[in-house]
């Protein structure tokens, strides 16, 4: 037995959806940025930096907009961001210990 | 009537006294959020691993140009990952990996398209931009199947080994990009993304379906799209810093 429900739809806000589209642009034009950094600029560690920190502008665009936690209540988002520090801790740890076999091998 | 009084008193000077909703948002999307947060470590310990790894092992010294593969030193990816579907032998460096990276940011855009119509309640608008949703994602999967199997192949020159024997592709057993660990990281890394990849288009297959036979309509709202949404945007997020860390730098 079809059951028929009745639905208010609303129409289109299409401020929200041209702002979504307009992230996107930005996310396309931040990795065309990227490519033409990686064949334009000599490797190193100023391009590395580079790349980490549009890395960085991207996953901001992607986490407060499109996963929308910029408009959280303020307590889910630091329980989302605070934990993160232990990735930074293991980034310089394990860094670090990568070097010292670099050395001692070679 | 004062005991009544006393208990809204409480819980508006205490948030967490209880009888309040401190995240403001409901069970299911919290706990997507927590489980996004384990699971950006899981990827953390993969890079980070891949860092610590290339960290051991020596740079190739020379200029760009002149690079070629071998195990005494940790490949350059813009020389390794070069090749596009139907030109073969032509040097495209990042090219066909920019194509994915697009193809998976277009579908993080269908999906936050979706996640709006849903809250509009618009069950025409949820079907057609999870359509796209699936549909870019599926796009995705074969580009990393075509990606893999061409790792997998190898090129025709291949490398020598120090006793003579020429080898060709990657395997886990040898590698003729770098390093044997170069292969092993490349097939865990996106391997796993790959995975993730999988089963969100499979997530996102049944949410259509419920979008489709009207679930969602009455129920009264939207709400599974936006938790299948945010494990999307993740595997898209995931993707940015494999991008950047496995195939950039």
């Amino acid at each position: 037995m079809e059951q028929v429900v009745a639905v208010d739809v609303k129409p289109v806000d299409k401020k929200k959806v041209k702002k979504l589209w307009k992230i996107a642009l930005i996310l396309g034009i931040v990795t065309l940025i990227e490519f033409i950094m990686a064949f334009t600029l000599p490797r190193g560690y100023l391009l590395y930096a580079g790349f980490i920190g549009l890395t960085i502008v991207k996953a901001f665009y992607i986490v407060s907009e499109f996963m929308h936690l910029k408009h959280e209540a303020k307590a889910l988002i630091w329980s989302i961001l605070l934990p993160t520090i232990f990735v930074i801790w293991l980034i310089i740890a394990l860094l670090a210990e990568g070097g010292s076999i670099l050395n001692a091998l070679y | 009537m004062e005991v009544t009084a006393s208990i809204e008193k409480e819980s508006k000077t205490n948030v967490w006294g209880g009888g309040t909703s401190p995240f403001k948002a409901s069970y299911g999307k919290i706990m997507m959020w927590f489980f996004l947060l384990s699971d950006a470590f899981t990827f953390s310990g993969l890079l980070i691993t891949y860092g610590f790894l290339r960290y051991s092992y020596p740079a190739f010294s020379g200029p760009v140009s002149a690079f070629k593969p071998s195990v005494d030193y940790w490949p350059i990816p813009e020389k390794i990952f070069d090749a596009v579907p139907f030109l073969h032998g032509v040097h495209l460096p990042l090219l066909f990996v920019g194509i994915m990276t697009f193809i998976l940011i277009l579908s993080s855009v269908t999906m936050v398209l979706a996640v709006e119509a849903g809250q509009r309640m618009d069950r025409k608008d949820v079907t057609k931009w999870m359509l796209w949703t699936i549909v870019g994602g599926l796009a995705f999967l074969g580009c990393q199947a075509w990606e893999w199997s061409h790792f997998i192949t190898g090129t025709e020159e291949g490398m020598a080994l120090s006793n003579g024997v020429i080898i060709h592709g990657a395997n886990l057993q040898v590698n003729e990009y770098g390093p044997p660990l170069f292969a092993s990281l490349f097939f865990f890394i996106t391997g796993f993304h790959g995975t993730h990849v999988a089963s969100g288009v499979f997530l996102n297959v049944i949410i259509f379906y419920n979008v489709v036979v009207g679930t969602y309509d009455k129920r009264g709202h939207y709400e599974m799209v936006e938790k299948v949404g945010l494990y999307w945007h993740f595997v898209d997020l995931v993707w940015v810093f494999v991008f950047t860390f496995f195939y950039l730098i």
